[in-house]
């Protein structure tokens, strides 16, 4: 091996390394410089304090939830959320189960409740329809026209529930206002209402619920296919109901269809909110409905998606909620830094008391793993809004250890090269190309645990389980790429290279300088005492029957044993 | 330290040798001893220390407080919620815990409210929890799952890895020595039970196995070529792969407990109970036995599967029957 040949790949595997980092660098400053990052690492509640709620979610019946139906539990629930006024919550799902709600500060009853609540979708027929702001005051109806119904109203869509007290309500009705508050406190389901609807500017007053939600069977997008089975190239909603939603259906659509001006719509609600008015065009007595208007595809399906949802009333059961004020989280990110100092002080300490200067690359090593951990963790943070936990921290600082195990485990080796007396620099070749293996293997193992734990660990353990793997990936490279090109490096210099008494590489100490080289790489061994003067002749005599192998092994043995019998025989 | 490194090299030469496969017997049944006492502390004492976690319940921490009295915090619970039987604790210096059955969302606020006052602390110190009685037992089931998930596969990754599947099923064994005994460990020291503490086990899984991949690649290294000679057994070739590899256990494992016991000091003694605390002792505890382990366990348990093997068995009578010629030769020499 030529001497240029290691120092080639060390240059380059460290240019490598420097490359990856001013990348990464790059990227972070970048981000921070548009105010898209920060610098310092995301925070999960536990370390800056807020509330982490728990939730599982349940279906009515008991059934089992899906995917999709928990991914439409997390948009409800974000929109009650943000709708709350609580700025900066965080919605996930976990474990495909549950669903994590992480807020600062401490949600008032009101929220809590907001959040565990079903989701509450019905049908109303359209009484009246108004502006979406509240009329001015000067046009509004004066005190002595306002309607006072004195018959009972005979169907939903009877003005006659229209009183005077909501005619008065619903004129001065602030839609911005009343959705800002996000007050929706389920409405009484045999009473009218006032609801409205964003999308289309516009309020209503809305005559008793007709149909449940939980009567559609099914609601999804598609093109509208016309009678003759064209594609009309409209995008649609087609919904449908159940046996009992059919027949109410079929009443209201036999009533609707009659009717002029608003009274001609149905709402559909959700929470409160109109999601929905389609006008009715036909009788339709086989639960089928078509909802067409200005849809795009997206809109087309976020209304099917809502529509189901109804479908499926899912209230949330609280699992955990945990409080953290930030007084204790700021206290306990001081505590786990202060653990994360003692314990790189700790094997920092053990590493030179161990190795000697040699420690000192374990150091280096461990600052570059630091260093890519940090610009991965902040990254993440604004790629994917990771968050760093307690747990979290503690992940890191039980992998300084697991780091500088492999650190170990490729030191050792170089010192078992020595011992069979290499030079450094071929010692730290055949190390690293034995200790490679070992190291890849162990981290594999680590690395699937870390992913094993990931994909089950619930609440906040998770982050364990992240950082955890996340080191070890940062290990590997560091490993490869600063490790042990260092010390390939080093291995040229004359204070390691000749195995200064500080450089933890000392041949005296390790006992290297006299071993017999040719025969290699064979332990040595003596499961007999060595042969003495005494019976030189007889190990002659057992000399001549062995076989070649076993000749050679014999004086690799001798050879390494410091007592060669060759030599007492030359003597003899 | 010189003297480690001259030991190291001693154990290297096999100048130096302990008889940790020679004497497996002893080892096991100290193993078998300490697995058997694991399974009866636990029952003994009732089960588990099981956080609330498992019980389901309100937990409320106060800290920066001054007068760490228990006698307060029980009176401001039931001034606030009279139904109600607290459990109040000094876990940390500065720090109470108080746990309570189940409190609706009302009698949190005021109990929290209650609890700041009685102690004489702002709002702000007061962190209230609130666990379902089903939280524990989801963790727990997660975790058994993810246990048979990861040891089904790391099996497999090491049988491919070492091409064999006995070291595999001696690493597995051992592993699970590993867990019931850190398991009866944290049983006796009284610690709680608690979601972390079982992702600390889970984590335990991995270092034990780090360490055991370590000591099995060499012994994988000094067996392959075992059968072209005849210095030493095979037997013989694993003990030596232990012994050279012994100086590289104890390092690896102090450095990884160095930090680990950080955590635990840090958890235990400044934060009081917590995610750091329950996590970090079943670690603590779990990479000392998994190092023990993996010399006194699976490296035995390894050469014992390995030893009926004919092709063992043959080279292993090849062996000492050359040793006893060469004895043989040189007594009549001697003579």
């Amino acid at each position: 091996m030529t001497k240029t040949g290691p120092i080639k790949h060390a240059r380059r595997a460290l240019l490598w390394l420097g490359v990856i980092i001013i990348a990464l660098s790059a990227v972070l400053v970048s981000g921070v410089a548009t105010n898209h990052s920060t610098f310092a690492p995301k925070l999960a509640l536990d370390l800056e304090g807020g509330t982490q709620m728990i939730l599982s979610p349940k279906v009515q019946g008991g059934a089992d939830i899906n995917q999709e139906q928990l991914d439409q539990a997390v948009k409800i629930i974000r929109q009650r959320v943000d709708g709350s006024g609580v700025s900066e919550a965080e919605i996930t799902t976990q474990s495909g189960r549950n669903v994590v709600v992480s807020m600062p500060g401490v949600p008032d009853e009101k929220t809590r409740e907001l959040i565990q609540a079903s989701a509450n979708m019905e049908f109303r027929p359209v009484i009246k329809a108004g502006s979406w702001d509240p009329l001015p005051k000067a046009e509004r109806t004066p005190a002595k026209d306002l309607p006072d119904p004195k018959k009972k109203p005979e169907n939903g869509s009877d003005t006659n529930w229209v009183d005077a007290a909501l005619q008065k309500k619903f004129e001065a009705y602030d839609c911005t206002a009343e959705l800002a508050k996000q007050d929706i406190e389920p409405a009484d389901p045999a009473k009218p209402m006032i609801a409205c609807d964003p999308d289309q500017h516009v309020k209503y007053i809305l005559g008793p619920v007709a149909i449940p939600g939980t009567d559609i069977a099914d609601a999804t997008s598609g093109m509208q296919q016309s009678q003759q089975g064209f594609n009309t190239g409209q995008w649609v909603v087609n919904l449908e109901f159940n046996g009992e939603g059919t027949t109410k259906f079929r009443e209201v659509t036999e009533r609707l269809v009659g009717m002029q001006g608003a009274q001609n719509q149905f709402a559909i609600v959700l929470d409160g909110q109109v999601l929905s008015a389609p006008t009715t065009n036909a009788l339709i007595a086989d639960g089928k409905a078509e909802i067409s208007g200005n849809f795009t595809e997206e809109s087309a399906k976020a209304l099917a998606e809502k529509l189901k949802y109804g479908a499926l009333p899912i209230s949330f059961e609280i699992q955990s909620s945990q409080q953290i004020s930030a007084t204790l989280g700021a206290d306990q990110l001081r505590m786990g830094l202060i653990a994360g100092i003692i314990g790189l002080v700790l094997v920092a300490l053990y590493s030179f008391f161990q190795y000697r200067l040699l420690g000192f690359v374990t150091i280096f090593s461990l600052v570059v793993a630091g260093i890519l951990t940090y610009l991965a963790i902040v990254l993440l943070g604004w790629a994917q809004n990771y968050r760093l936990s307690l747990a979290g921290i503690a992940g890191i600082i039980v992998s300084i250890g697991l780091t500088a195990d492999s650190f170990i485990v490729y030191f050792e080796r170089i010192r078992d090269e020595l011992r069979d007396g290499r030079s450094l620099p071929s010692a730290v070749e055949t190390g690293w190309k034995r200790a490679k293996h070992t190291i890849l293997a162990s981290k594999a193992v680590n690395l699937l645990a870390a992913v094993v734990l990931y994909i089950v660990a619930v609440g906040g353990v998770k982050g364990f389980a992240f950082t955890l793997g996340l080191t070890a990936l940062a290990d590997l490279l560091v490993v490869f790429l600063f490790t042990h090109p260092t010390l390939q490096l080093l291995a040229t210099t004359r204070f390691f290279g000749e195995g200064h008494r500080l450089s933890g590489l000392d041949p005296s100490l390790l006992g290297a300088e006299p071993l017999y080289r040719g025969a290699g790489r064979l332990r040595t061994y003596r499961p007999t005492p060595p042969p003495s003067k005494r019976n030189a002749s007889a190990s002659k005599e057992a000399e001549r029957r062995q076989t070649i192998a076993e000749r050679r092994q014999a004086a690799a043995r001798s050879g390494a044993g410091q007592s060669s019998a060759t030599k007492e025989n030359d003597n003899a | 330290m010189p003297n480690l490194a001259t030991w190291g090299n001693d154990l290297y030469t096999g100048r130096r040798s302990y008889p940790f496969i020679a004497k497996r017997n002893l080892w096991f049944a100290i193993a078998a001893l300490l697995v058997i006492a694991s399974i009866i502390v636990p029952l003994v004492k009732g089960g588990f220390n099981l956080g609330i976690e498992f019980r389901g319940g309100s937990e409320f921490t106060v800290s920066q407080v001054q007068h760490t009295e228990v006698k307060v915090g029980e009176q401001a619970v039931k001034d606030a919620a009279p139904d109600h039987e607290p459990t109040v604790t000094n876990i940390a210096p500065n720090t109470m815990r108080i746990q309570t059955e189940r409190l609706t969302n009302e009698q949190t606020l005021q109990v929290a409210d209650a609890l700041a006052k009685a102690y004489g602390v702002s709002d702000s110190e007061v962190t209230s929890s609130f666990v379902g009685p089903s939280w524990g037992a989801d963790v727990s089931q997660q975790a058994f799952w993810g246990l048979i998930a990861f040891v089904v596969l790391v099996a497999l990754l090491m049988a491919i890895y070492f091409r064999t599947w006995k070291m595999s099923l001696a690493a597995i064994i051992g592993l699970f020595t590993v867990v019931i005994v850190t398991a009866g460990i944290y049983s006796l020291s009284d610690f709680e039970v608690t979601p972390s503490a079982i992702i600390g086990f889970l984590t335990i899984l991995s270092y034990s196995l780090y360490d055991t991949v370590v000591v099995f690649d060499k012994i994988r290294e000094n067996t392959a070529h075992t059968f072209e000679q005849t210095d030493r057994t095979f037997i013989e070739q694993i003990n030596l792969a232990v012994n050279q590899t012994l100086v590289r256990s104890i390092n690896t494992s102090v450095v990884a407990v160095l930090p680990v016991g950080s955590i635990l000091f840090i958890g235990a003694y400044l934060l009081g109970a917590g995610t750091l605390k329950d996590l970090s002792l079943a670690l603590f505890v779990g990479i000392i036995v998994g190092t023990l382990c993996t010399i006194f366990v699976q490296a035995p348990l390894y050469a014992v599967l390995r030893h009926g093997e004919p092709a063992v068995r043959k080279h292993n009578a090849k062996v000492l029957a050359k040793r006893g010629e060469s004895q043989v030769s040189q007594a009549a020499t001697a003579g």
